[in-house]
């Protein structure tokens, strides 16, 4: 034997269905966090970047794509980390979205616009709309700008009186 | 298998399994990143830089974790956990930026090789190697009072984060465009906190005048340059950080006036202390509390 060239699947195949240690519902293809698979010289190279700077869940993220690879016949595995440019909620995939609000999480809405200059105030009780995922009720009113973990905040509709978690917009 | 424990079952998982028990080996937060140093620009500039930053962060982010398990509500427990959150992983960043150009201060003396850049900057310098202001080392006092701080401190680190976009120095123009979003958050958090203060009950409305009242003679130092740091912005990379204090202080006098409160004088600046390694008797106390576990056990992971 020679070749150690797998025959299995491609890796960017392999890579996308590594999912997110914090939504699980989601694969991080889904979530926009996955930038990058190619192969360099044999390696497999992949690039993901950070939602928020102090995701806790990034060393797993890594170590969970570099299993699934070796598992699926990569052996040589380098994931690289890309800061520039900055995590979006607009990166989150239609498809995402869906599995969000499957699962009890009302999706973000446009992230806002952030231009060169200094940043506005916002001194408003509430900058987002989020319609009920359970109910479908547009009438929701926030409890918490901060939730479980930090890319959600926690919210609760009129109608039904649940309450639901909202990824909110960056 | 019959283990006693669960961490003995992970020994002896299969795979990658043992990543939920012994962390997953993955520790460096710049992976892959190009660390090069831009042209004309003096590595120990930017690697101080990054640690005066840095320290802001962690030493806020340790001040705000304080809170934990004491905060008036659930909810702003969340969220002041958050917000430290936030900052700890703003300073991960800076401190293995300044790791990356070798500005490591005596710590390596101390730490074990195994142990990455940003922990051995994080938990084996002693106070007077910290470059944090002394905004952020300030005890938390009252609730009022940590929201008055975290407002002051949050309005300044956004204003200097949103010039820092533009650096010249692609990991840090990185790191604030990143930090500009999650700033905004915490700015935006702490002023709403403090319009619900000073314009709620008496009790609350003194008590946040008197936060603002601690709080204000800390601005003295925040906008005077270190010498690097001039350096440094001439060459496009870091900001002078008296460019800030007119944009902070509209952000500033504003808030206040809508919560109704009364912003003192505005001080006179200051010598730079905190900058230098000069630090009161609270830093130490912090940093005792932040650093005694690595310290004790240099070799220990989980």
């Amino acid at each position: 034997m020679v070749s150690a060239m797998p025959t299995t699947a491609d890796p960017r195949t392999v890579a996308d269905t590594v999912t997110d240690p914090e939504l699980p519902m989601l694969t991080l293809a889904d979530l926009g966090v996955l930038r990058d698979v190619r192969v360099e010289e044999g390696i497999v190279v992949v690039e993901i970047t950070p939602t928020y700077t102090g995701c806790p869940a990034m060393g797993t993220m890594r170590a969970d794509l570099v299993h699934a690879l070796h598992e699926a016949g990569y052996p040589d595995v380098d994931v690289r980390t890309v800061l520039a440019p900055a995590w979006s909620t607009d990166w989150i995939t239609a498809d995402g979205r869906r599995k969000l609000a499957e699962a009890g999480i009302a999706p973000p809405g446009p992230a806002p616009v952030r231009t060169d200059g200094p940043v506005p105030l916002q001194l408003g009780p509430t900058r987002r709309t989020a319609s009920c995922p359970l109910c479908g009720s547009a009438d929701t009113e926030e409890l918490s700008e901060f939730s479980a973990t930090a890319c959600k905040a926690l919210r609760r509709c009129r109608s039904c009186r649940e309450p639901f978690e909202h990824v909110k917009e960056i | 298998m019959h283990e006693e424990t669960v961490y003995e079952a992970l020994e002896h998982a299969p795979g990658d399994e043992r990543h939920w028990a012994f962390g997953t080996g993955f520790d460096d937060p710049l992976a892959g990143v190009d660390t090069t140093v831009p042209d004309g620009v003096d590595p120990t500039d930017l690697g101080t830089y990054c640690l005066m930053l840095g320290d802001d962060a962690l030493v806020l982010a340790q001040r705000l974790t304080q809170w934990i398990t004491a905060a008036p509500e659930l909810e702003e427990e969340v969220a002041v956990a958050n917000v430290a959150l936030d900052l700890l992983g703003q300073a991960r960043l800076l401190l293995a930026r300044a790791g990356s150009v070798g500005v490591l201060g005596r710590s390596r003396e101390r730490a074990t090789e195994s142990i990455p850049d940003e922990d051995a900057l994080a938990y084996f310098r002693d106070p007077d190697e910290f470059r944090n202001t002394a905004l952020v080392e300030a005890p938390n006092g009252d609730f009022a009072r940590t929201i008055a701080r975290l407002f002051v401190a949050a309005a300044v680190r956004l204003a200097l984060f949103a010039r820092l976009r533009a650096s010249r120095d692609p990991v840090l123009a990185a790191i604030a465009a990143k930090g500009v979003n999650e700033l905004a958050y915490h700015r935006d958090h702490a002023a709403r906190w403090l319009l619900r203060l000073g314009d709620g009950t008496a009790e609350s409305h003194r008590r946040a005048q008197d936060g603002v009242d601690a709080v204000w003679p800390l601005l003295a130092d925040l906008f005077t340059a270190t010498e690097a740091e001039t350096r440094l912005a001439a060459a496009g990379v870091a900001v002078d950080p008296a460019t800030l204090r007119d944009e902070v202080r509209t952000v500033l006098l504003e808030v206040l006036a809508r919560a109704t409160l009364t912003a003192p004088p505005w001080p006179d600046d200051a010598p730079l202390r905190g900058r230098l390694g000069e630090h009161g008797p609270e830093l130490a106390a912090l940093l005792t509390e932040l650093q005694g576990l690595a310290r004790e056990h240099p070799a220990a992971t989980w």
